[in-house]
């Protein structure tokens, strides 16, 4: 029966494609700092579903945020674990998109053909880091506010159009309530789906080219 | 392949991952689930006697509408919210009073009290209770509900008995 259903929606989903495709493809023999990419996707959607939880709770306004942390800390069950996990997952996996970057470096994979995957690879990077920026003002805590006070100024630093990149990333000359909506708005919508689709473009030219071979003496 | 009591080393690796995977997996989503469904599990039911108007100021036959509002702490919010009713008095004995809640069997919105018809009537459905609170038209399943519990106190006011839900 069950066999049967399977056959069916193979035949028209190419299941079993897929699955040599994804999971059963040919690899040369690595080592275990191979499995980072892999551990960064997992951090990210680890972080996409504490995320998603705890807007269940989170409120970005200036008036509410810090209030609706406390309370999802002290007041809701499990709200310690689901905020815990994406406060620690959110440092863990900048480290760990960094280091896959240092092993992609160290065996030279971003040499032919993986140039675009290694240039992808700075843009999930770069976007990692403006996860980590944005969601750190989110608490609206005395810290969180002066860090953005502080990253804001120094993006504002930049030759010319240092203003309006500062006034462009604080909705206005100085944090408000437009700063925290936005970096809200950011945080949960806008670097996730770049993020998202970087992703997939990564994974598809990995499976495209196959992993890379460490390395040997004559390389 | 090895004999049919070993494990190969694909499906070792097979069945750790689905172990893990499923460990992780029940770790992380079975707190999510207390943590969505919380505020439907909390209790309020705190208890009051609440005022609600003079028993000399109830005229015989002529409902006495009164409100009165509770402030809830809501996550990390006070939130006020109204109640209202009709004290009906039906003699002069203050045993007789009826207090009606004026919140709609139907569907919950407010009626009012009409002299024209005398009918409570709820503007949303176009129903209406009579003086005693039976349904005499409209969609309501069943009579307005009744503050079964009141008293009046030394100084003449009534008082009834309030359970926050
Ligand atoms: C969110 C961040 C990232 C995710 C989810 C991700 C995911 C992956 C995965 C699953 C692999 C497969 C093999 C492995 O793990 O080594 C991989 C390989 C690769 N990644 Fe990333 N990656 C990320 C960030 C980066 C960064 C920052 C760079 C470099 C700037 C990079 C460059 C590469 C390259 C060149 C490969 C091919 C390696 C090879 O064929 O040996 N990736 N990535
Ligand atoms: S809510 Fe009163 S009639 Fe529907």
């Amino acid at each position: 029966m069950w066999k049967q259903v399977y056959a069916w929606l193979d035949e028209r989903l190419g299941l079993n494609d897929l699955y040599t495709n994804l999971l059963d493809r040919p690899e040369p023999k690595t080592s275990w700092w191979n499995t980072l990419g892999s551990a960064s996707m997992f951090l990210f959607i680890l972080q996409g579903f504490t995320g998603i939880f705890l807007t269940v709770y989170y409120t970005p306004s200036p008036d509410h945020a810090y209030d609706s942390i406390n309370y999802i800390m002290e007041g809701v069950a499990f709200g310690w674990l689901i905020r815990g996990i994406h406060h620690w997952g959110a440092t863990l996996m900048v480290l760990v998109v960094f280091i896959h970057m240092l092993r992609v470096f160290y065996t030279a994979s971003f040499k032919y053909p993986r140039e675009l995957t290694w240039l992808i690879g700075i843009g999930l990077f770069l976007t990692t880091l403006g996860m980590g920026f944005t969601g750190y003002l989110l608490p609206w805590n005395q810290k969180s506010y002066w860090a953005t006070t502080v990253g804001t100024q120094i993006a504002g630093t930049v030759p010319f159009v240092g203003e309006f990149i500062l006034k462009a990333l604080r909705g206005g000359p100085d944090l408000s309530a437009l700063t925290l909506q936005r970096f809200f708005s950011a945080h949960i919508w806008i670097i996730p789906a770049i993020l998202a689709a970087l992703i997939g473009v990564h994974l598809y030219l990995i499976i495209k080219h196959g992993e890379s071979h460490w390395p040997k003496k004559e390389d | 392949m090895s004999g049919s009591h070993e494990l190969s080393r694909r499906d070792f690796i097979k069945v750790t991952t689905g172990i893990v995977g499923g460990l992780i997996g029940t770790m992380i989503g079975l707190p999510s689930i207390f943590y969505l469904i919380d505020p439907a599990l909390r209790e309020g039911g705190k208890e009051a006697w609440i005022p609600i108007g003079k028993f000399e100021n109830m005229q015989v036959n002529k409902p006495y509408p009164f409100t009165f509002t509770r402030v809830q702490v809501n996550g990390w919010e006070r939130t006020a919210s109204s109640f209202g009713g009709y004290a009906i008095r039906k003699s002069d004995a203050p045993e007789s009073l009826l207090i009606l809640n004026s919140r709609c069997t139907h569907l919950s919105c407010t009626v009012n009290w009409s002299e024209e018809g005398n009918v409570f009537h709820c503007p949303c459905h176009d129903a209406a209770f009579d003086i005693d609170g039976e349904v005499v038209d409209g969609p309501p399943p069943r009579a307005l509900d009744v503050y079964e519990e009141y008293r009046l106190t030394e100084d003449g006011t009534i008082e009834i008995f309030f359970k926050e839900s």
